[in-house]
């Protein structure tokens, strides 16, 4: 196995140091280090991270090939400087038995890019009226430890209650996606000012809260572990902290986009801006960004939704939600919460590595600190660097980004899985699964 | 005047005034014995309707063919597009035809918004009517009317300057008082929303008009009110417990009418549920400008169209 000598990154944005990786551990981190026959990384100027953890992405296979695979979404997922994603389950079919988890661990390992931990379904064919085999999935190989119906919401409250109970067998979690599907009929964006003048159906913000605070209420009650996706409301991070003041197991995940974009956007009607949830107010933003700064918000995750074309171009009611994400992730982060001074790099790590790998108990060293020991999943990041977002420059099979035409700060430049590079110089790398 | 017309918004004053006296002197044709104007001879007019709405396309169809335009009818229904086919391909297959106006109706909010936008069409697109969003042409002539009976000498010239427009009724899904309350503010008047709270839209605070709950307190000092069709579905969806709660509470009947001033006109975009928000007796009364509004609807769809086609040669390269 090919030995590396990274030279003078800034680990956690710190003092400049060489990092040393051998048969994919890191061995040394010191200054002038010499490990022999190894190659050399110039990382002059470059912070060190550690390697990406998504939560929640969508891979869209089985199903969806034309939308995106599992080796074309975990190589956007290297190139935006992740080592693990988590895909979800609404692919078709439903990743809600062992069979199709395993299907989909499977691709990940055989792609190399990324290691791919699949997230279950919480019922049958995200159906909501009947447990899916939550245990079958959890012991398979794919070791199945979160449970979502992402894309929908378990809005029946003794099935969410039983899902958030059986799940503790086996140190699972349930991961909500918040919507309470009465009040958001036929919704189309946020309910507010903008949604009144356009025409759209609005999609309230207490839709996502009275879910949000229904099920804080039930996992404290059972004593169960609840994480709540893609939170996008001020409401849902007011709530949020609340629960976390009682000491309840309660995590909260925000989403890039809605750490920068707002619901004005909608005013074109282009539905590259259509999304679940919607995008929100400004207050709005400035709220989740306040809940990520202080920890309310423990982690960051993409919600990775690839599209193809034809469903983006189209009238904004006949299009699909969702966006893209792994590519700008962490570009979005710096933008919106370290060039802000809200986080600091040390920060970023622990809400784009460390906590998600927590929250999801994936092994393999993910979300491990950059230490002697550790295995080598290594982000060289340069934060000084701008891009303008190209849709057509993506590793995805879709090109549903909302940032078209941007200009974002910083530029991933290489990504170490288990001491492997599957980027360098921002090129993916050939990688041998 | 942009080159479109998407959102009654899109108009200034100045731009809404020269429409509206355009359609007053385009009026005068429908009186002839031959009702035609060689204006748009050899242009392409398209009316691409992906709704039902027979009222809406044949005024359309004849404001086009009073300006000699050629008129190409484009159904959704019965056509490629119950086929599947997209809004972009329509779009590009009537662009490959030379449309130099899209009339465009459709089911979705916004629909126009992206013809024009995505560059699928260079033809000028006008908005008639979208989802629960705009109806600038209906706001058009609605101010039409109100001008040419509530302004000195017909109004031309002028714009609405202090009148009192009530309108009552299903805001939340109404393309039509949107679409009014933007160009009646612009207008000058003073626009006055009446329904239950449950059919006016969150964020409507922010508009530039007054809300009321209450019926029977907008009437006095109304100059126009304006009763908007409201479907009785929507009680399904418990927007309000019965129709007949719903008349007796917003619904214009005799009673009321006599309380607004004796010069108040009652209007309606049609199609009318006579006995749900308005009464016949309130509908056939000399108040009402129900048919009125119908002629205007041409004469101002021919200013329409008139001012965007033509004006797209006369000053190219202009205002787009």
């Amino acid at each position: 196995m090919t030995s590396y000598v990274i030279r003078r990154a800034k680990i956690l944005g710190g003092e400049p140091t060489d990092i040393a990786i051998e048969d994919g551990l890191i061995t040394a981190i010191g200054t002038d280090l010499t490990v022999d026959g190894a190659t050399e990384v110039d990382a002059t100027g470059l912070v060190a991270l550690p390697g990406l953890v998504d939560l929640h992405t969508h891979l869209r296979e089985p199903g969806r090939e034309d939308a995106e695979t599992v080796l074309t979404g975990t190589q956007a997922a290297a190139r935006g400087g992740f080592t693990c994603v988590h895909a979800m389950a609404n692919t078709d079919p439903v990743a809600d038995t062992a069979g199709v988890v395993e299907q989909v661990w499977r691709l990940g390992r055989e792609g190399g890019y990324c290691d791919v931990q699949p997230i279950g379904a919480v019922t049958v064919g995200l159906g909501g009226t009947q447990l899916a085999e939550l245990g079958a999935m959890a012991d398979s190989a794919a070791n199945v430890r979160v449970f979502s119906d992402d894309g929908k919401c378990v809005s029946d409250a003794v099935l969410m209650r039983r899902a958030l109970e059986y799940v503790k067998a086996f140190d699972g979690v349930v991961a909500q996606h918040a919507q309470e599907p009465r009040l958001t009929e036929g919704a189309q964006m946020n309910e507010g000012l903008v949604s009144g003048e356009l025409g759209l159906t609005g999609w309230p913000a207490a839709a996502e809260e009275a879910i949000v605070a229904r099920d804080c209420v039930l996992a404290a009650h059972v004593g169960s572990r609840l994480h709540v996706c893609h939170l996008s409301t001020r409401g849902s991070v007011e709530i949020v902290r609340w629960a976390k003041s009682k000491g309840w197991d309660v995590t909260a995940e925000v989403t890039p986009h809605h750490l920068l974009l707002t619901d004005d956007l909608v005013r074109g009607y282009d539905p590259i801006y259509k999304v679940n949830p919607p995008l929100r107010t400004a207050d709005d933003v400035a709220a989740v960004r306040e809940g990520l700064a202080d920890g309310t918000i423990d982690i960051v995750a993409t919600d990775h939704a690839p599209h193809p074309m034809e469903d983006k171009e189209c009238e904004w009611s006949a299009a699909a939600f969702g966006m893209i994400g792994l590519e700008t992730a962490l570009s979005v982060v710096q933008h919106t919460m370290v060039d802000t001074g809200l986080l600091t790099w040390e920060q970023v790590a622990e809400r784009l590595s460390a906590a998600p790998a927590r929250i999801s108990r994936v092994g393999g060293g993910h979300g491990r600190p950059l230490a002697v020991g550790e295995p080598a999943h290594v982000v060289l990041y340069d934060a000084e660097a701008t891009r303008t977002i190209v849709p057509a420059d993506t590793a995805s099979l879709s090109r549903n980004t909302p940032y078209a035409g941007r200009e974002l700060p910083g530029r991933v430049v290489a990504t170490f899985l288990r001491g492997v590079p599957t980027v360098l110089d921002g090129q993916l790398q050939e990688v041998q699964p | 005047m942009k080159k479109h017309l998407l959102s009654a918004g899109d108009l200034s004053r100045d731009d809404a005034v020269r429409v509206l006296d355009t359609a007053a002197e385009l009026l005068g044709v429908a009186q002839r014995p031959i009702k035609k104007l060689p204006t748009l001879r050899g242009r392409t007019v398209v009316n691409l309707f992906f709704e039902d709405s027979t009222r809406t396309r044949i005024s359309f169809e004849a404001a086009a063919k009073r300006l000699s335009a050629d008129v190409i009818n484009f159904s959704a229904k019965g056509s490629s597009v119950s086929k599947g086919e997209s809004l972009k391909d329509t779009a590009l297959t009537l662009q490959a035809m030379g449309a130099d106006a899209v009339v465009i109706r459709h089911h979705f909010s916004g629909a126009p918004h992206r013809l024009a936008a995505a560059g699928w069409t260079n033809g000028a697109v006008v908005n008639a009517g979208d989802g629960t969003h705009e109806h600038p042409t209906q706001a058009l002539l609605d101010a039409f009317t109100m001008r040419s009976h509530l302004m000195p000498d017909g109004g031309t010239g002028s714009d609405l300057a202090g009148k009192n427009v009530t309108i009552v009724g299903d805001v939340l899904h109404s393309r039509v008082a949107r679409s009014n309350a933007l160009l009646l503010h612009t207008l000058g008047a003073n626009v006055t929303l009446v329904a239950p709270p449950t059919l006016l839209p969150v964020g409507i605070d922010a508009w530039p008009v007054r809300t009321s709950y209450d019926l029977d307190d907008s009437l006095e000092g109304a100059d126009a009110i304006m009763m908007l069709r409201v479907q009785h579905e929507r009680k399904n969806a418990s927007y309000f417990p019965s129709a007949r709660e719903y008349s007796r509470r917003y619904g214009l009947d005799t009673t009321r009418m006599n309380r607004l001033p004796d010069h108040a006109i009652v209007l309606h975009p049609g199609p009318m549920n006579r006995g749900m928000e308005i009464t016949a007796d309130v509908a056939d009364s000399g108040r009402s400008v129900i048919v009125e509004q119908v002629t205007n609807g041409v004469a101002v769809r021919m200013a329409v169209l008139y001012l965007l086609v033509s004006g797209a040669t006369n000053e190219e390269g202009e205002g787009s």
